[in-house]
């Protein structure tokens, strides 16, 4: 049933998966609260967020090794949840690889077309194939233990989607490769997934590999979905504190709103519609704080520390409005020293209201 | 959802097999023995199925039977003492050897583990008779003007022990060094430990419980061993697994001979149990 | 790591002595031409294993425990491997119980267990016979086929097992072409040393082995009750030659120290 279900979705053009109200509980833990989700077709979409936020969990009902509590889960406009692990024709590569160790990259890849009954000549044809796309051509023969890390990474790669799936599931696909690689990696990743056009769910605790590689980032805290959205626009207005800190460095200053458009933040009096008046918090990024000319008006704080950083120097410092850490480019121009004090200034928009209450 | 129902019976479903085995060929049994304890015998009226205590009141009063449980539990004692003194330096050595001198060695010593422990206790009755090969080398070497005696004898019995015990003891403490970081030495050495420090400071301490497990191992099948005392120590030294075998299939006193064993048994059960309970708490910290 | 000195040499030496000394003795003495005990002074002689062959019983009796070793372990190692699968996944009540006894022939003595199967097996008609040899060695090497299977089943990576359900696999499949293949050096090295032990079991066999189904070990332990000549000698002799022979076999195959202290993955 799935089968046929599978290849109606290679060829209709509105596949979409859509998560609705999805919870699951650990005893008294809530581990995915009430989540809410739709995804496009052929849309990278990351679930990003600290571990225990839940991102796992959801990527494993998702898959069906973990059972859904409430909620639903629908590929395609149908049910998944009732469908068993092994009839869901997803494609899923694990943080670990979990190649089978005692087959070799063709046996590994080949296996899923097995499961499907698929002719031999067929199936060494797609095989070759997807190991041609994932750049292990050659490679057939070898066991997985006698690779290297990026290698098995391409197995894995090539053994989920081989199958042609509706849907590719990637658990923190690229934690266990060193930093270079990684970057490498992240660049194929897109690359491949762009050219073969699989709807792709990817999990990650990792911010630079969820901004690099999504469309869409769903960023996740306690089970929740904290905010939904493009990188640049989730990274530029951080609808939480939580997001602000944990995209990036962001600085959380307090300032007070007079209930008529605008806020003050120490010196520093800026246009911010949408603010109450009383009491108030903005995010705002260390490379958006500049230092405000002799005549402007500015925020007043004092330098606690610098780091040197190759490109940039980070500054540590302390005013009014809160402890503050700002970034100077490595352009030549003379950096401010432990000690001293400094007039900082940012435009309404480089700042995010945080919603009242919210904390860090 | 069927697949949660499965999932939750799948751990009874697996070991259910096993479990029936268990239970019918382990728990029920030894609940017949036990009830056995309690029968009535006779010479010539054979098992009657009375409830008695009188067997009970025989193994605890009658000095023969209280004799031959202290030489069993001294047997046991001596042995896993040896195996102390004689395993651990050896785990040690063999830990310290490169891996092929080492895995040929472990050959040499795990090897007569899967040898028929009849073959084995052959070998030192051949040993230790009194024209074997030792009494003959003691007295050419002129250390010993008349030949020692070996055989059913407490001793004899106890070296035959060490030689079909030693490997168990050697197997837990060499699994216990191999967990030791092997720069801890170096470490010590860093900070100015002699060599006997270093042993009584940094490496008996990790070790202790792989000691005391192997001991616990070593003394339940040393109490519990049958074929090397009646080899050795034949019919004139007889030791409690003995003594239930001939109650068993000499006098055919079956209820005797099931209380005896019984004895053997909770004997050996709040032994174990006891020193394991104590391990546990004294070493939890070295455990993990 | 730091070399032996000089006395740690000569204490390992005098060590492998004393644990090679009576197996030595025995292959030494079983060639002896002489009818008695004795060193083959006057050169080797194979008299005593010819012997061997005018006593039908060793044969039989070997024949019998091979058959006895093959059964048990096979059938022990059928109820391992669920077992294993189960206490090495899954959190269940009664998991630490349920191992304790599965582990337990190991700690009860054989003498007891020896007596338990007597009493049991003589009420139930099965006393001496070897459907009763068979069942009671089950019991006595399950523990060996668990704590191998175990060790191995601990080592597999579940997420690898997901895979393959992912790729549309069921549960038959998995198991056969993912799990057992995983678990597979600890179920052949699980079974091994369930077959040798069964082999070797003389405690516990000598109470229920009849004179018409008895083991080797058990036969032997007769013989010498008996009196102690070549001719038991060459028996052995030939036995520790085959053990020899086995674990030369099985070093290769798996290493020994895997084998033993159980910590190794496939």
């Amino acid at each position: 049933m799935l089968r046929a279900l599978h290849y109606e979705t290679s060829k209709t053009s509105m596949s979409h998966l859509v998560l609705d109200g999805l919870t699951k509980r650990f005893g008294s833990f809530t581990a995915v609260d009430a989540m809410n989700l739709s995804v496009e077709r052929g849309e990278f979409v990351s679930l990003l967020g600290p571990s225990g936020c839940g991102k796992t969990t959801t990527l494993q009902m998702i898959a069906g090794f973990v059972d859904v509590d409430h909620g639903g889960i629908r590929l395609d406009g149908a049910d998944l949840v009732s469908v068993a692990p092994n009839k869901r024709g997803l494609g899923i590569v694990f943080q670990s690889y979990a190649l089978f160790p005692h087959m070799t990259v063709a046996e590994n890849i080949a296996f899923g077309l097995e499961m499907r009954d698929i002719a031999k000549a067929d199936r060494d044809r797609q095989t070759l194939a997807a190991m041609e796309l994932v750049g292990l051509k050659g490679f057939a023969d070898r066991y997985p233990r006698r690779m290297s890390g990026g290698q098995q990474q391409r197995v894995a790669l090539a053994r989920a989607l081989v199958i042609k799936p509706a849907l590719l599931l990637l658990d923190e696909p690229l934690s266990n490769l060193d930093a270079k690689l990684r970057e490498e990696m992240q660049g194929e990743l897109r690359q491949i997934q762009r050219s073969v056009g699989t709807t792709t769910i990817l999990v990650t605790h990792d911010q630079h590999e969820a901004m690099a590689l999504s469309d869409r980032i769903v960023l996740m805290n306690q089970g929740r979905i904290e905010q939904i959205g493009a990188p640049d626009q989730v990274y530029d207005h951080p609808a939480s504190a939580f997001v602000a800190s944990f995209l990036g460095k962001t600085n959380v200053l307090s300032g007070i709103g007079d209930g008529q458009g605008a806020a003050a933040i120490g010196g520093l009096v800026l246009p911010l519609p949408g603010a109450g008046k009383g009491p108030l918090q903005l995010a705002v990024r260390p490379e958006r704080l500049t230092f405000a000319g002799a005549e402007e008006p500015g925020l007043e704080a004092r330098i606690l520390g610098r780091v040197f950083q190759g490109t940039h120097w980070l500054l540590t410092a302390d005013s009014a409005a809160g402890a503050l850490t700002l970034m100077r480019g490595n352009d030549g121009a003379a950096v401010p020293a432990e000690g001293e004090t400094v007039r900082l200034r940012f435009s309404a928009a480089d700042a995010a209201l945080l919603p009242a209450g919210a904390a860090a | 959802m069927s697949a949660a129902v499965t999932e939750r019976n799948a751990p009874f479903l697996l070991t259910g097999p096993a479990l029936l085995v268990f239970l019918g060929l382990v728990i029920i049994p030894l609940g017949m023995t036990v009830l056995l304890s309690f029968y009535d015998w006779g010479q010539y009226k054979g098992i009657v199925p009375e409830f008695t205590l009188k067997n009970w009141i025989e193994v605890f009063t009658d000095s023969y039977f209280f004799e031959i449980f202290m030489r069993t539990f001294r047997i046991a004692f001596l042995v896993t003492l040896a195996a102390i003194v004689i395993g651990v330096p050896e785990a040690y050595i063999l830990n310290r050897m490169s891996p092929s001198w080492r895995s040929a060695f472990l050959l040499v010593i795990i090897g007569p583990l899967l040898v028929s422990v009849v073959a084995r206790t052959l070998g030192w009755a051949l040993l230790l008779g009194s024209t074997g090969l030792v009494n003959q080398g003691l007295m050419s070497l002129g250390l010993i003007a008349t030949p020692l005696e070996f055989m059913f004898t407490e001793t004899g019995v106890v070296i035959a022990l060490i030689h079909v015990l030693i490997p168990f003891m050697i197997l837990a403490v060499w699994a216990s060094l191999q967990r030791l970081d092997p720069q801890i030495e170096n470490a010590a050495l860093s900070l100015g430990a002699g060599r006997v420090t270093i042993w009584r400071r940094v490496i008996l301490p990790q070790i202790v419980p792989g000691i005391l497990s192997g001991s616990i191992i070593v003394f339940a099948l040393a109490a519990s061993a049958f074929a090397s005392p009646a080899i050795i120590g034949g019919r004139r030294l007889k030791v409690a697994s003995t003594l239930a075998y001939d109650e068993f299939l000499n006098t055919l006193n079956w209820p005797l001979g099931a209380a005896i064993a019984t004895l053997l048994l909770v004997a050996l059960v709040l032994i174990t149990v006891g020193s394991n309970r104590l391990i546990e708490r004294r070493y939890a910290q070295v455990f993990e | 790591m730091r070399r032996n000195g000089p006395l740690a040499l000569i204490f390992h030496g005098l060590f492998v002595v004393f644990m090679l000394a009576p197996l030595l003795i025995v292959c030494v003495v079983a060639f002896t031409p002489e009818g008695y005990l004795s060193l083959p002074t006057r050169g080797p002689s194979l008299r005593w294993f010819k012997a061997i062959f005018d006593y039908p019983e060793f044969i039989r009796a070997f024949r019998d425990s091979l058959w006895l070793a093959a059964l048990s372990s096979t059938i022990a190692i059928m109820l391992a491997v669920p077992a294993a699968l189960a206490i090495a996944r899954y959190r269940f009540p009664g998991r630490e119980a349920i191992t304790a006894l599965f582990m337990s022939p190991l700690m009860v003595p054989h003498v007891v267990l020896g007596i338990a199967f007597l009493r049991f097996f003589t009420q139930i008609g099965i006393s001496g016979t070897f459907v009763g040899l068979v069942l009671s060695h089950i019991i006595v090497v399950i523990p060996f086929a668990l704590r191998l299977v175990l060790a191995a089943s601990y080592g597999i990576d579940r997420r690898i097992e997901h895979a393959a359900i992912s790729l549309g696999a069921g549960t038959a499949t998995v198991f056969r072409r993912v799990t057992l293949p995983l678990i597979l050096p600890g179920v052949v090295s699980g079974w091994l040393l369930a077959a040798i032990n069964s082999f070797d079991e003389v405690t516990m066999t000598v109470f229920i082995a009849s004179p018409a189904t008895v083991t080797l070990p058990v036969r032997m332990f007769l013989y010498i009750q008996d009196n102690i000549d070549p001719l038991i000698a060459a028996v052995s002799a030939c036995l520790i030659a085959m053990t020899a022979i086995l674990l030369f076999a099985l070093d290769r195959l798996f290493g020994l120290d895997r084998l033993f202290v159980g910590s190794g993955k496939g």
